[in-house]
């Protein structure tokens, strides 16, 4: 448990949060979410969880932005909020 | 309505944060979640089923009820996104898209003109049709086969490192809807049909919940894994190991498939002919 | 000054997972496009997962897979050197379960963008009243 790493990436993991609800652009939405499900899996990895990080890294930062990219290719890319 | 949420979510807060003060402290040995069971199993699992990984053992031994209906949860998931959105081929698309290879022209076909026939020139392509990549298609017919690999090390090596039934089953299903991006949809629904990955699916499930019955015929309880010693030629506490393997390829096979079939439902948005 | 930071010290994690928390669920209930809100609630899933395994840490212990020599001798295992694994188990099937929900709620976003032909919630509920026919 190293505690600067820590605090530094629990604090990249707020900013990816409020981007990926932010943003306009369905498609920068589905990639923001995957780079705020691949801090997280830092973050467990960095407490010691390595099972959860491994599934929240193939499963979130895999195949979980895979389905939301086919979903918004198919439907609209552009939302006014 | 935007400010009404905000101030509701700052009330959720605030109340959150008044609770906050009586949760033990972080990293505490002594905390409530760490004190009665969880000792045990740290405790008890070298042996009882000489499985290093506490996680895996717990997950598919101690606790493989929970993990049998998380498996039956994803495949009620498939089966949900394919009876929302899964149609017929009873409506062709308006226009079909068809390149021919040597010279690299692309040309379209309308409704009721007549299709090229399925010789090696003429590639029908997708609607919203990017240029001809060497270098996609060969790197990832180069790279497909490691990360199966890959997938099939993390499956069998789940005993001893971080990794199991589920991460080796989500990486495997990740390399199929890689070859399905890099080539066309029509490709790899060549290649790992519908029919197939239904087929896969319900077998993952059955592979498990057989396990436990086979546990039953044999006399013990379900998912009692100790009862497999005398099927397999073992001690009891290999036998646990061994059944803990059985599961995770049975967990694994499930996962791939219904990792697989949602990718096909929803890239193509249930009519399967044209893909991401 | 001493007593408020090892008080920081002690539970700033858990702030740190209740401001995930209100951002997911403002996401939720807030947002317009439905692809956004389901961004919010896979954003609430998986703080709820980080407050978890937070609560499982110790300090000073290693990670849950037992050290065991290649000499066959078993030594004697202590609770205390090793992180607890009950809430890394369960929280795996909460990602299992988070992934299987995320496919159908695209799947059914899907279906009411084949139905209305917008995802916006206020667009739809317009398109809803001029059909209703009271």
């Amino acid at each position: 448990m190293i505690w600067s790493l820590d605090i530094i990436i629990l604090t990249i993991v707020l900013i990816c949060g409020i981007a990926a609800i932010s943003i306009r652009d369905l498609l920068g939405a589905a990639i923001m979410f995957g780079a705020y499900s691949f801090m997280m899996c830092l973050l467990w990895s960095i407490m010691g969880a390595v099972d959860v990080a491994f599934t929240e890294a193939s499963v979130g930062a895999g195949v979980s932005t895979v389905f939301f990219v086919a979903a918004v290719f198919r439907t609209s890319r552009r939302t006014k909020d | 309505m935007k400010v009404l949420g905000l101030i509701t979510a700052f009330c959720f807060g605030g109340l959150l944060f008044y609770i906050s003060f009586d949760f033990p402290d972080w990293g505490d040995s002594a905390s409530p979640a760490s004190q009665h069971v969880s000792s045990y199993y740290i405790e008890h699992t070298m042996q009882d089923t000489s499985v290093p990984n506490i996680v895996t053992a717990v997950l598919a031994d101690y606790r493989s009820y929970d993990t049998l209906f998380e498996t039956a949860v994803i495949f009620s998931a498939g089966l949900a996104c394919f009876f929302l959105l899964r149609v017929g081929e009873r409506q062709a698309p308006a226009a079909r898209f068809y390149r021919h290879l040597s010279t690299g022209i692309t040309f379209r076909i309308e409704k009721g003109g007549r299709l090229p026939e399925s010789t090696g020139e003429f590639e029908r392509i997708d609607s919203v049709w990017v240029p001809y990549d060497v270098i996609i298609r060969m790197t990832c017919r180069l790279v497909v086969p490691f990360i199966q690999l890959f997938a099939l090390y993390v499956i069998a090596h789940g005993h001893h490192s971080p990794g199991g039934g589920f991460q080796g089953g989500v990486i495997f299903g990740a390399a199929i809807i890689l070859f399905a991006i890099s080539n066309n949809l029509r490709q790899a629904l060549r290649r790992m049909s519908e029919k197939i990955t239904t087929l896969l699916s319900s077998l993952g499930v059955m592979i498990y919940a057989g396990t436990g019955m086979l546990c039953i015929v044999m006399g013990a309880g379900f998912l009692d894994y100790r009862a497999l010693s005398s099927f397999l030629g073992v001690d009891p506490v290999t036998a646990r190991s061994h059944g803990i393997l059985i599961v995770e390829i049975g967990v694994a096979i499930a996962v791939t498939a219904v990792m697989v079939w949602v990718y096909y439902i929803l890239s193509s948005a249930g009519r399967q002919d044209e893909g991401l | 000054m001493d007593g408020i930071v090892s008080l920081i010290i002690a539970k700033y994690n858990f702030w740190a997972v209740i401001v995930l928390l209100l951002i997911g669920f403002y996401a939720m209930i807030a947002k317009r496009n439905i692809v956004k809100k389901i961004i919010g609630m896979n954003i609430f899933q998986t703080a709820i997962i980080l407050f978890y395994v937070s609560i499982g840490s110790k300090k000073g212990a290693t990670i849950p897979i037992i050290t065991h020599g290649h000499d066959g001798v078993n030594h004697t295992v202590q609770a205390a050197d090793y992180i607890n694994p009950l809430p890394h188990v369960l929280m795996l099937t909460a990602i299992v379960v988070s992934v299987a929900t995320l496919g159908v709620a695209l799947a059914l976003s899907m279906k009411i963008y084949a139905r209305y032909g917008t995802l916006e919630e206020d667009e739809i509920q317009g398109k809803l009243m001029e059909s209703e026919p009271g």
